[in-house]
């Protein structure tokens, strides 16, 4: 295709031409038959496990453990005297240090974690390789930084760590929302006890290797496996704060439980967010934003940008060039690095995104999926497109969570902002116009957490991150995201 | 022959107006008949401060820093009647210089809790607060200016409007100072103050949906269950100081919003 073809849309459809394979090998990751619970510096044998799959595949890859209430007293307890005895008297200069080695050793291993995270998560190798992992060892390095600056942060207070903090993730970046976590209770002084989620622990059971490598006090961080009875039970237990990152039905009750306790919470939940494109946008631009937006990470993101909001006028162009953009996306094999959306990350996962995409069809929104061959073993939903979707359909009020895009359309910027607003969420928004006052209005009156204006779906350590409304409220990334690891009393 | 005093009927104050309870009940407290608010009075100002919420949130800062200065003003001249509704004058010294202390963040709050983020990569990114919305506000018992003071003026300073359940037992010194902000160029629906029974009202400031946070600082004992409620929308919960000022009291109302954009050419 010439540079002149493709300025002109002539741009042919490749729907079929054929792609030579560019398989990341997957020696480079050992995997052992099983993991226990990593707790005090040392694996505990588990009681009982389940077996996590590669969802490509549904190949078995390991056995791991599913925590008891037991367990989880025994991470507490081991993190709670690693906390009294010598990591909250630490200094925070020596804090520090252990937080970049973390890094460090992150970033040399980080082929081997990319590797692991699409093998046991689905995620295309060069998202994991060129996202997750860098974004993980970052994180560290940005929090080890704070550790023995914390009063720089918080200009006349007196921050001291909370204690033993719980922390529960999603399975869409595991070792980044593990890095989210982490890295900031330890830099202000806390311990952890952390559980990964139940697809997606073996990132995590490897971090625990590089805690062993950089010399972690044993205890300073506890990883437990297992579903969502183990994150139940790190609320129930005697932590003193709770963070966590999931859905808004189980946001809403860890808020319930942690009523009238002294548990500090922040809760990181769900999103409906809206990418907002004026008539004045570059449109090849917005386009690749828009498939950013939602088809990054197989639309497992929290912030994507899931209900497209298109100026009626330029409606037509836009719904083309996206159709068009759609056909050459490659569906498959995650450790391919020419893949650009990988597994749905649990066959749960798969029947809540058909159930979902069942209902707009029945709603009567017009679907649109470009052709696509998809593995015949795994879990795969091809991307997809809905339009004539209304405001009260499912598909523009709930969380998909997978890679599936509902666009409305507006008139007026009162209009959009209206349109953006409506929903009980509040995480992220999008917006492109070529006009600079007209993207600060629209971020001004966007209600939402992160607003990316002419780009979407993009994160630093030293960007703060989090929701407005049912969202959630904290702040992760930044000097803002300290604060929920610290008190002021 | 001595002249008979007119007396003051205690009303809310709700959308800028002083409307009686629609339930037409009262209560007795400090000697007084006052408003007893109904739960229906609860959701009427709430819908009240959601639509004034964009406008105030709306104004500059230097504006809203110069209308709390406006209300410090217009508490000054009725220093004698709120010294006689509680524990006295160094009180009301106390929660007008707090108002003034307030009235000068304004416009400050951007800069000492905002911050531009150096992203690794071509984009300009900063973070601005904003206000959460509608603050549903259970003030202290007491102290019965004070606290008052002391709840509102760091939740409004953002942006945010309120909806106060007034002190049970000092409801007086409330409505008092709704005639001063009545009176201070404070938009109508900004402050309302509901008087009336803490137990009948709490609970449906705490569940209401379109209540963006609760206020729990003035709350006695037991909490919990209006935690519970509040976590129906995924309320901030906010525990601050009854009777004392500082800028994280007023980072405790806001959200935190970070922005992206690429540069190039």
């Amino acid at each position: 295709m010439t540079e002149l073809d493709r300025k002109q849309d002539r741009a042919p459809i490749p729907a079929g031409w054929e792609y030579a394979t560019a398989p990341e090998s997957r020696e480079i990751v050992t995997l052992r038959e099983r993991y226990g619970h990593f707790v005090g510096g040392e694996w505990l044998e588990p009681k009982e496990t389940y077996t996590t799959i590669d969802p490509s595949s549904e190949e078995p890859l390991a056995e791991v453990g599913q925590a008891t209430d037991e367990e989880v007293q025994l991470a507490v307890a081991a993190a709670r005297e690693a906390y009294d005895n010598g990591w909250s008297a630490l200094a925070g200069s020596e804090r520090a240090k252990y937080l970049f080695r973390i890094a460090r050793i992150l970033q040399e291993r980080s082929r081997e974690f990319a590797v692991l995270e699409s093998l046991n998560g689905g995620k295309p190798i060069r998202e994991s390789r060129d996202v997750d992992v860098p974004l993980a060892a970052a994180h560290f390095f940005y929090y080890a930084g704070w550790a023995d600056k914390l009063e720089y942060a918080f200009p006349n207070r007196t921050p001291k760590p909370l204690g033993v903090a719980g922390q529960v993730i999603p399975w869409n970046f595991p070792l980044l929302m593990l890095a989210w976590k982490v890295a900031p209770a330890l830099a202000a002084g806390n311990t952890v006890v952390l559980k990964p989620a139940e697809t997606t622990p073996l990132s995590a059971l490897l971090f625990c290797d590089v805690l062993r490598q950089a010399e972690l006090p044993p205890g300073v961080v506890n990883i437990l496996t297992g579903d969502g009875r183990v994150g139940a039970a790190i609320v129930k237990s005697e932590v003193d704060k709770i963070a966590f990152t999931g859905s808004t039905e189980v946001g809403k009750a860890i808020q319930r439980e942690l009523a009238g306790t002294a548990k500090k919470l922040t809760l990181e939940l769900g999103g409906k967010a809206a990418n907002v494109i004026f008539d004045d946008a570059a449109l090849d631009q917005a386009v690749e934003g828009i498939v950013n937006g939602i088809y990054f990470n197989q639309g497992h993101v929290c912030c994507a940008g899931s209900r497209l909001l298109v100026q009626e006028s330029i409606y037509d162009d836009v719904i083309e060039k996206l159709k068009r953009r759609l056909t050459t996306l490659r569906v498959g094999d995650p450790l391919d690095k020419n893949t650009d959306v990988g597994a749905i990350n649990s066959r749960q996962q798969l029947e809540k995104i058909e159930e979902l995409v069942e209902s707009g069809k029945e709603e009567g929104a017009a679907i649109y999926q470009p052709p696509c061959r998809l593995p015949e073993k795994g879990y795969w939903f091809v991307p997809t497109v809905f339009t004539d979707v209304a405001q009260s359909y499912r598909i523009a009020q709930e969380e998909i969570f997978g890679p599936v895009l509902s666009v409305l359309t507006f008139r007026t910027p009162d209009e959009a902002v209206e349109k953006a607003n409506n929903t009980p969420y509040g995480l992220s928004a999008g917006v492109c116009t070529e006009k600079g006052s007209r993207i600060l209005s629209m971020a001004q009156r966007l209600r939402a957490g992160v607003i990316w204006a002419n780009t979407y779906n993009r994160f630093d350590p030293s960007s703060p991150f989090g929701g407005y409304k049912e969202s959630g409220f904290g702040r992760e990334g930044g000097l803002h995201g300290l604060e929920p690891y610290l008190s002021f009393e | 022959m001595s002249r008979l005093p007119v007396r003051k009927t205690y009303k809310l104050f709700v959308g800028g107006e002083f409307p009686r309870s629609e339930s037409g009940r009262t209560y007795e407290a400090e000697g007084q008949n006052v408003a007893r608010a109904s739960r229906k009075d609860v959701r009427d100002a709430v819908r009240v401060a959601r639509g004034a919420f964009p406008k105030w949130a709306g104004m500059t800062a230097y504006n809203r820093g110069q209308v709390l200065y406006r209300v410090a003003e217009m508490m000054e001249a009725r220093r004698s009647e709120f010294a006689d509704l509680c524990s006295g004058p160094k009180e009301v010294e106390r929660s007008i210089d707090r108002f003034v202390w307030y009235a000068g963040f304004a416009d400050k709050v951007a800069q000492v809790l905002g911050s531009s983020n150096p992203v690794a990569g071509p984009y300009f990114n900063f973070t601005v607060p904003e206000p959460q919305g509608v603050v549903g506000t259970l003030a202290p018992e007491g102290p019965a200016l004070a606290g008052l003071v002391s709840r509102v003026a760091p939740a409004i300073v953002g942006g945010n409007a309120v909806v106060v359940v007034a002190s049970e037992s000092h409801p007086l010194a409330a409505i008092e100072l709704a005639e001063a902000l009545a009176t201070a160029d404070v938009p109508g629906g900004v402050v309302n103050i509901l008087t009336g029974l803490r137990d009948e009202l709490a609970p449906v400031l705490a569940g209401h949906m379109d209540v963006n946070a609760l206020d729990v600082s003035g709350a006695d004992g037991e909490v919990a269950e209006l935690e519970r409620l509040a976590a129906e929308n995924v309320k901030r919960v906010v525990r601050g100081v009854t009777d004392d000022q500082s800028a994280w009291e007023i980072s405790r109302f806001l959200e935190l919003k970070t922005v992206w954009h690429p540069i190039g050419v």
